[in-house]
């Protein structure tokens, strides 16, 4: 199959029943920082003056975001460090696309894609850099007066940064409170790495391909109190794709038809420390959103590709999706309710981030594949969900105990 | 009995908006950021108000007191086992720490702490927590 080079495409792209940005989306707020040397104010000050700018000139409120878009000048965590500056509690939609100095214009492009799908209602796109104060330089330019001792990075980070934080025990963090909670116990969470690696067992290219107990799991060593050794996902190098297409270009293809349905997507952030709850993580908001768009429940899903970085990530991630009620997620994971032919909501079939392959610290792609080897009928024979014609696919990236940016995907099998 | 936790901590890096904070932990005072418009205390603190989005935020000496919200022992780790965690302030905010002067047994979630400033390498102290 080809379709003829872009010259071919381009025109059928813009033609026909395709939705089009064209009269769905308005720019009714707009602010230019009247600074043009800023000493004493930093880049984060800047974007969120501009951000206020640009809300008053349009009557609204910092509340009333739901779609935030931000480029490399923005200092921090892709666009999570600026919207947990400003304090944007209600941002549903995130873009982070870098072309440079056109990111903006990109972004007012996005923006109106986003807000015709219905997935966000008031787009802020915000700019800030301080280049003659040895700011963040976007591109490496400029020269600038170094700044005393003082730094211009990510807002959050000397408050954080020092404290040792790493994945293995902001996410500890997380599972001690969430045993605090609600009695939640080790034991359990041995669970999801025992389904893990009775899946990885049939996979060939597993980093693990050991079946392990739920006493391997508590006698490994202690890592994050309460996680052990085998409560952590692999670091493995490696990659991965994805292909997405149009209906039309799918109609042409040999390949069955995984058809995406609904999804969603939420930062979960410190918000100034009120009312920090680490035992809910952002699945809270993008999988509702993801499921209203599909028009289905959790009791539909048929196969889950839920991310685990660490056990306690699944625990949550399945209590927040609506799998079972919060505080449950420990006896709902116990006794091999994860494991492919044996429980009622099979897992991570090729082995998860937790036996398998986590590339590069990141496993949403992963989440995606192994979702559609399932709807294609194409996961090994041995883990192979009998008519699995609705998938989920579920990421937390970031840190769990930190903050983290929630992903949904849901995804059905057209026949 | 388990050894008490020590941990070195890195110079803490300091903008124009953490400034007042550090100068102020080098005499060993303990600031938090207050909104006027909206009266609520934040954590990390910054200019606009998280909570209203005002830019009148005053700085605010607080006695660094609170309770551990939650928190884990890293064994994995060349210098020794340290405790990182979340202690909720009286003022409200919850912020990140590490627990200091307690043993990697003897911490709860729950139990009181109170601050205390930890020398950095080559930097501002940094606030940690101790049981009270």
């Amino acid at each position: 199959m080809t379709l003829g080079g872009l010259a071919g495409y381009r025109p059928q792209q813009a033609q026909g029943e395709r939705m089009s940005i064209k009269g769905k989306a308005y720019v009714m707020g707009v602010y230019e920082h009247p600074t043009r040397d800023a000493p004493d104010k930093t880049t984060a000050q800047l974007h969120a003056e501009s951000a206020r700018g640009a809300l008053a000139d349009a009557g609204l409120s910092f509340d009333d975001v739901d779609g935030y878009f931000c480029a490399g000048d923005a200092p921090g965590f892709g666009a999570m460090s600026m919207v947990d500056y400003m304090g944007l509690k209600n941002v549903r939609h995130m873009d982070t696309t870098e072309t440079g100095g056109s990111s903006y214009i990109v972004h007012l492009h996005h923006a109106a894609q986003a807000i015709a799908a219905g997935k966000c209602s008031v787009a802020l796109i915000t700019l800030a850099g301080r280049p003659r104060n040895g700011g963040n330089r976007p591109g490496g330019g400029g020269g600038g007066r170094p700044p005393a001792g003082l730094t211009d990075g990510a807002p959050e980070q000397g408050f954080e940064s020092i404290y040792g934080g790493s994945t293995h025990n902001t996410y500890g963090m997380c599972a001690m409170r969430h045993m605090h909670e609600y009695g939640t116990t080790s034991e359990q969470l041995a669970w999801i790495k025992v389904a893990a690696s009775h899946h990885a067992q049939w996979n060939e290219h597993a980093f693990l391909k050991s079946v392990v107990t739920v006493e391997d799991v508590l006698n490994s060593r202690m890592i994050a109190d309460p996680l052990h050794l085998l409560d952590c996902c692999v670091v493995t190098d490696g990659g991965g794709a994805v292909v997405v297409t149009s209906p039309e270009v799918a109609r042409t293809l040999k390949r069955p038809m995984v058809k995406l349905i609904g999804a969603g997507e939420a930062p979960k952030l410190q918000m100034g420390g009120k009312g920090l709850d680490l035992t809910t993580s952002g699945a809270v908001w993008s999988g509702p959103a993801a499921f209203a768009e599909a028009g289905v429940t959790p009791s539909d899903i048929k196969y889950a590709s839920i991310y685990d970085s660490f056990t306690i990530t699944v625990l949550m991630q399945i209590e927040d999706l609506g799998f079972c009620k919060k505080g449950e997620g420990g006896r709902f994971v116990a006794d091999g309710n994860l494991i492919s032919g044996v429980g009622k909501l099979p897992f991570n079939t090729d082995g998860g981030g937790l036996c398998n392959n986590h590339p590069t610290n990141r496993g949403g792609i992963t989440k995606i594949i192994e979702a559609v080897r399932q709807l294609r009928g194409e996961a090994h024979p041995k883990v192979q969900v009998a008519n699995c014609d609705l998938a989920i696919a579920h990421g937390t990236g970031g840190s769990l105990g930190v903050r983290h940016g929630a992903a949904t995907a849901i995804m059905e099998r057209e026949s | 009995m388990s050894e008490i936790m020590t941990r070195p901590i890195p110079a803490p890096a300091v903008n124009l908006e953490s400034k007042p904070f550090f100068d102020a932990a080098e005499e060993g005072r303990f600031l938090i950021k207050r909104c006027n418009a909206c009266g609520e205390a934040h954590w990390y603190p910054r200019t606009i108000c998280p909570n209203c989005h005002s830019d009148d935020t005053v700085w605010e000496e607080s006695p660094g007191e609170g309770v551990i919200y939650t928190y884990s022992v890293m064994y994995r780790s060349p210098t020794g086992p340290y405790a990182i965690g979340y202690v909720t302030l009286n003022e409200g905010p919850t912020m990140m720490t590490n627990f200091v002067d307690v043993a990697p047994d003897g911490l709860a979630i729950g139990m009181k702490v109170k601050v205390k400033f930890q020398p950095t390498e080559g930097g501002a102290p940094v606030p940690v927590f101790a049981p009270v």
